[in-house]
């Protein structure tokens, strides 16, 4: 459905580019005349606030980087260094290190929207997969940006984490002393972490091409869960239109973004990360940062080292495989009445873990992580495959059209001019 | 044949380049040489608890009192998550030399009078292992005992650990 571009060169130097590199054409094709189904709503707007912020973090993370040093014993002051000395370097630092957090509130946003409207099921396949893979460089990457900084979260958090590997049965010391390079977490570590913190970014991008390509194949899906069938009746052209509503969103977003930044830019991070690190002093309360709270929930809502390294890791993985668990051949959670509510539970279900996540691991909060956990997996493992065959759904409109018709009246089928 | 033969010298080649970007990761020699640290441990009083910081992490150097070594050794194996006499664990019962990293993430656990957790030994506070006077995991999701360094006592007061 990517459907020929309508670009035609005008001038005679645009005619002889063309015809050797058609990069001008794949462009408009991609952005200008690609047909948008006509029904999307505000969810569709984070994957331009996510490629958004991709750029917002390279190009932050880039300045940062020539003022910074990674040395255990010059990290802390380098950062400090950069906080009170280097021209808007309070600013240019706030910004990156928000910006993690929105770029991650606008990857949950997005996940959830693919979640809600089922954009993962065929034939959206490989561009979910990509997605995953997106959101575990993601992780990757901001894990070990924060481990930069060189703070007792940051050592205590890289710690933590690189233990992780030790879970793994025979070999796992001898992976965590080669992802260290020494014996605990110190200077090699932090040496290879920067090196990596600039690398995957880089990755993250010809990824987000891969999935923006995929997309393009296969079209975008939309609130009805239907797939194009008119491009005429069904869609309109991604510029002016999804332009515009992407802009506006953006700009929305910004406002949001820049609250952070100018008015509670700490509020996100943890006070324990303007001490320097202390390998013989752990703080009496770890907390990763917010977005990985969920996950750290699982971790130690399970009674076994490696049970709780493996829940972890297969609750991200498990995401890789929803093409398949879930049974339905409807798409849109609109007409899945009852899948709907297993969705929002599900969405509780997350939150509530993420705030299971910051509390200690005690008591009545370990029994909840552990009932949450299992809804956690219970929904994709149970839930998803067995609502296919028992869920009745509500009918679907034959075409995006009708799905509009039916919602707004005839008037709406003439998009303003 | 022949691009069996090709195919096979092709992936000996690969083998043999990847291996040191690999290994570049692994301790390098200016770390493998911080091996080994000289403590004195004749101000330690009994019950007292010395850290030292061996490759980077903590070692906890205790001197035990007779009440902690009693109830190590009197503690039966069969309510050890990880059975090990206290005896194997100790060169001279009244000095208990532990590497002061929880196994289960790596927190260092806390051993000050009132933290020591429900066994008088360390308490962990990341996600609560309790350990008893002799380093061995008790309770919590640690799987093994904190564990014990190699290490030699150059005289009764000076001890090297490495
Ligand atoms: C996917 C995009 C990226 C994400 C999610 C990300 C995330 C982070 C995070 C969470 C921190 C810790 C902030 C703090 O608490 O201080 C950080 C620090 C840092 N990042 Fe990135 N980053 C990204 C891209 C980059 C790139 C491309 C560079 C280029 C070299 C870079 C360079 C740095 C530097 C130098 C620091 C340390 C200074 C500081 O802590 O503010 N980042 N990053
Ligand atoms: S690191 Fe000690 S209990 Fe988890």
């Amino acid at each position: 459905m990517s459907g020929h571009s309508t670009y035609v060169p005008s001038s005679a130097i645009a005619r002889w580019f063309e015809s050797r590199l058609p990069i001008i054409g794949l462009m408009h094709g991609s952005f200008v005349s690609y047909p948008t189904p006509r029904n999307l709503n505000y969810m569709w707007t984070f994957g331009a606030i996510l490629s958004f912020m991709m750029v917002a973090q390279i190009i932050t993370g880039i300045v940062l980087a020539m003022h910074y040093t990674p040395h255990v014993s010059m990290a802390f002051a380098s950062v400090e260094h950069i906080m009170r000395d280097v021209n808007w370097g309070w600013f240019l630092r706030y910004a990156h290190a928000n910006g993690a957090s929105m770029f991650f509130v606008a990857v949950y946003m997005h996940m959830m929207r693919g979640l809600y409207y089922g954009s993962y099921k065929a034939p959206r396949e490989i561009l979910w997969i990509l997605g995953v893979i997106i959101f575990l460089l993601m992780m990757a990457t901001a894990f070990m940006g924060y481990v930069l900084p060189w703070g007792q979260m940051s050592f205590w958090g890289a710690s933590v984490i690189t233990n992780l590997f030790s879970a793994i049965p025979l070999v796992g010391s001898a992976i965590t002393t080669w992802l260290w390079g020494g014996y605990s977490v110190d200077n090699p570590t932090l040496n290879r972490f920067f090196s990596l913190h600039y690398l995957l970014p880089f990755m993250l991008v010809g990824v987000v091409v891969l999935h923006v390509w995929a997309l393009h194949v296969v079209g975008q899906n939309n609130p009805a869960g239907v797939e194009v069938k008119n491009v005429k009746r069904d869609t309109v052209p991604f510029t002016p239109y999804a332009t515009v509503k992407d802009s506006f969103a953006l700009a929305v977003f910004l406002i949001f973004f820049s609250w952070f930044i100018f008015y509670v830019p700490n509020y996100l991070g943890h006070a324990d990360n303007y001490i320097e690190a202390n390998p013989l002093v752990t703080p009496s309360h770890i907390v990763p940062e917010w977005y990985f709270l969920p996950f750290y929930a699982i971790l130690r809502a399970i009674p076994s080292k490696l049970g709780g390294v493996m829940a972890m890791f297969g609750s991200i993985a498990i995401l890789a495989f929803l093409p398949w668990l879930d049974t339905s051949k409807v798409k849109s959670a609109a007409y899945r009445p009852v899948y709907r509510v297993f969705f929002w539970a599900f969405v509780l279900t997350c939150v509530g873990l993420g705030y299971l996540g910051a509390m200690p691991a005690e008591g009545g909060y370990v029994i909840a992580s552990r009932i949450l956990t299992f809804y956690y997996f219970a929904f994709f493992i149970m839930i998803l495959p067995l609502l296919g065959i028992f869920e009745t759904p509500k009918p679907v409109p034959a075409t995006i059209a009708d799905a509009v018709l039916a919602k707004h009246g005839a008037h709406a089928m003439q998009p303003a001019e | 044949m022949l691009f069996i033969a090709t195919g096979a010298a092709a992936a000996v080649g690969a083998g043999a380049v990847a291996w040191p970007l690999i290994s570049q990761m692994n301790p390098d020699a200016s770390t493998l040489a911080l091996a080994s640290t000289e403590v004195d441990i004749g101000a330690i009083p009994e019950g007292g608890i010395l850290t030292v910081k061996w490759r980077g992490k903590p070692v906890f150097v205790r001197h035990r009192s007779k009440k902690e070594i009693d109830e190590a050794a009197a503690t039966p194996l069969a309510q050890l998550p990880d059975p090990q006499a206290d005896a194997a664990r100790v060169k001279k019962p009244e000095w208990l030399v532990v590497v002061g990293v929880c196994t289960h993430l790596g927190c260092v656990p806390l051993g000050a009078p009132g933290s020591r957790g429900d066994y008088d030994g360390w308490f962990c506070p990341c996600h609560g292992s309790h350990y008893d006077t002799s380093g061995r995991i008790r309770k919590g999701p640690a799987p093994a005992n904190l564990a014990v360094p190699a290490y030699d006592f150059l005289t009764d007061t000076k001890l090297r650990i490495g």
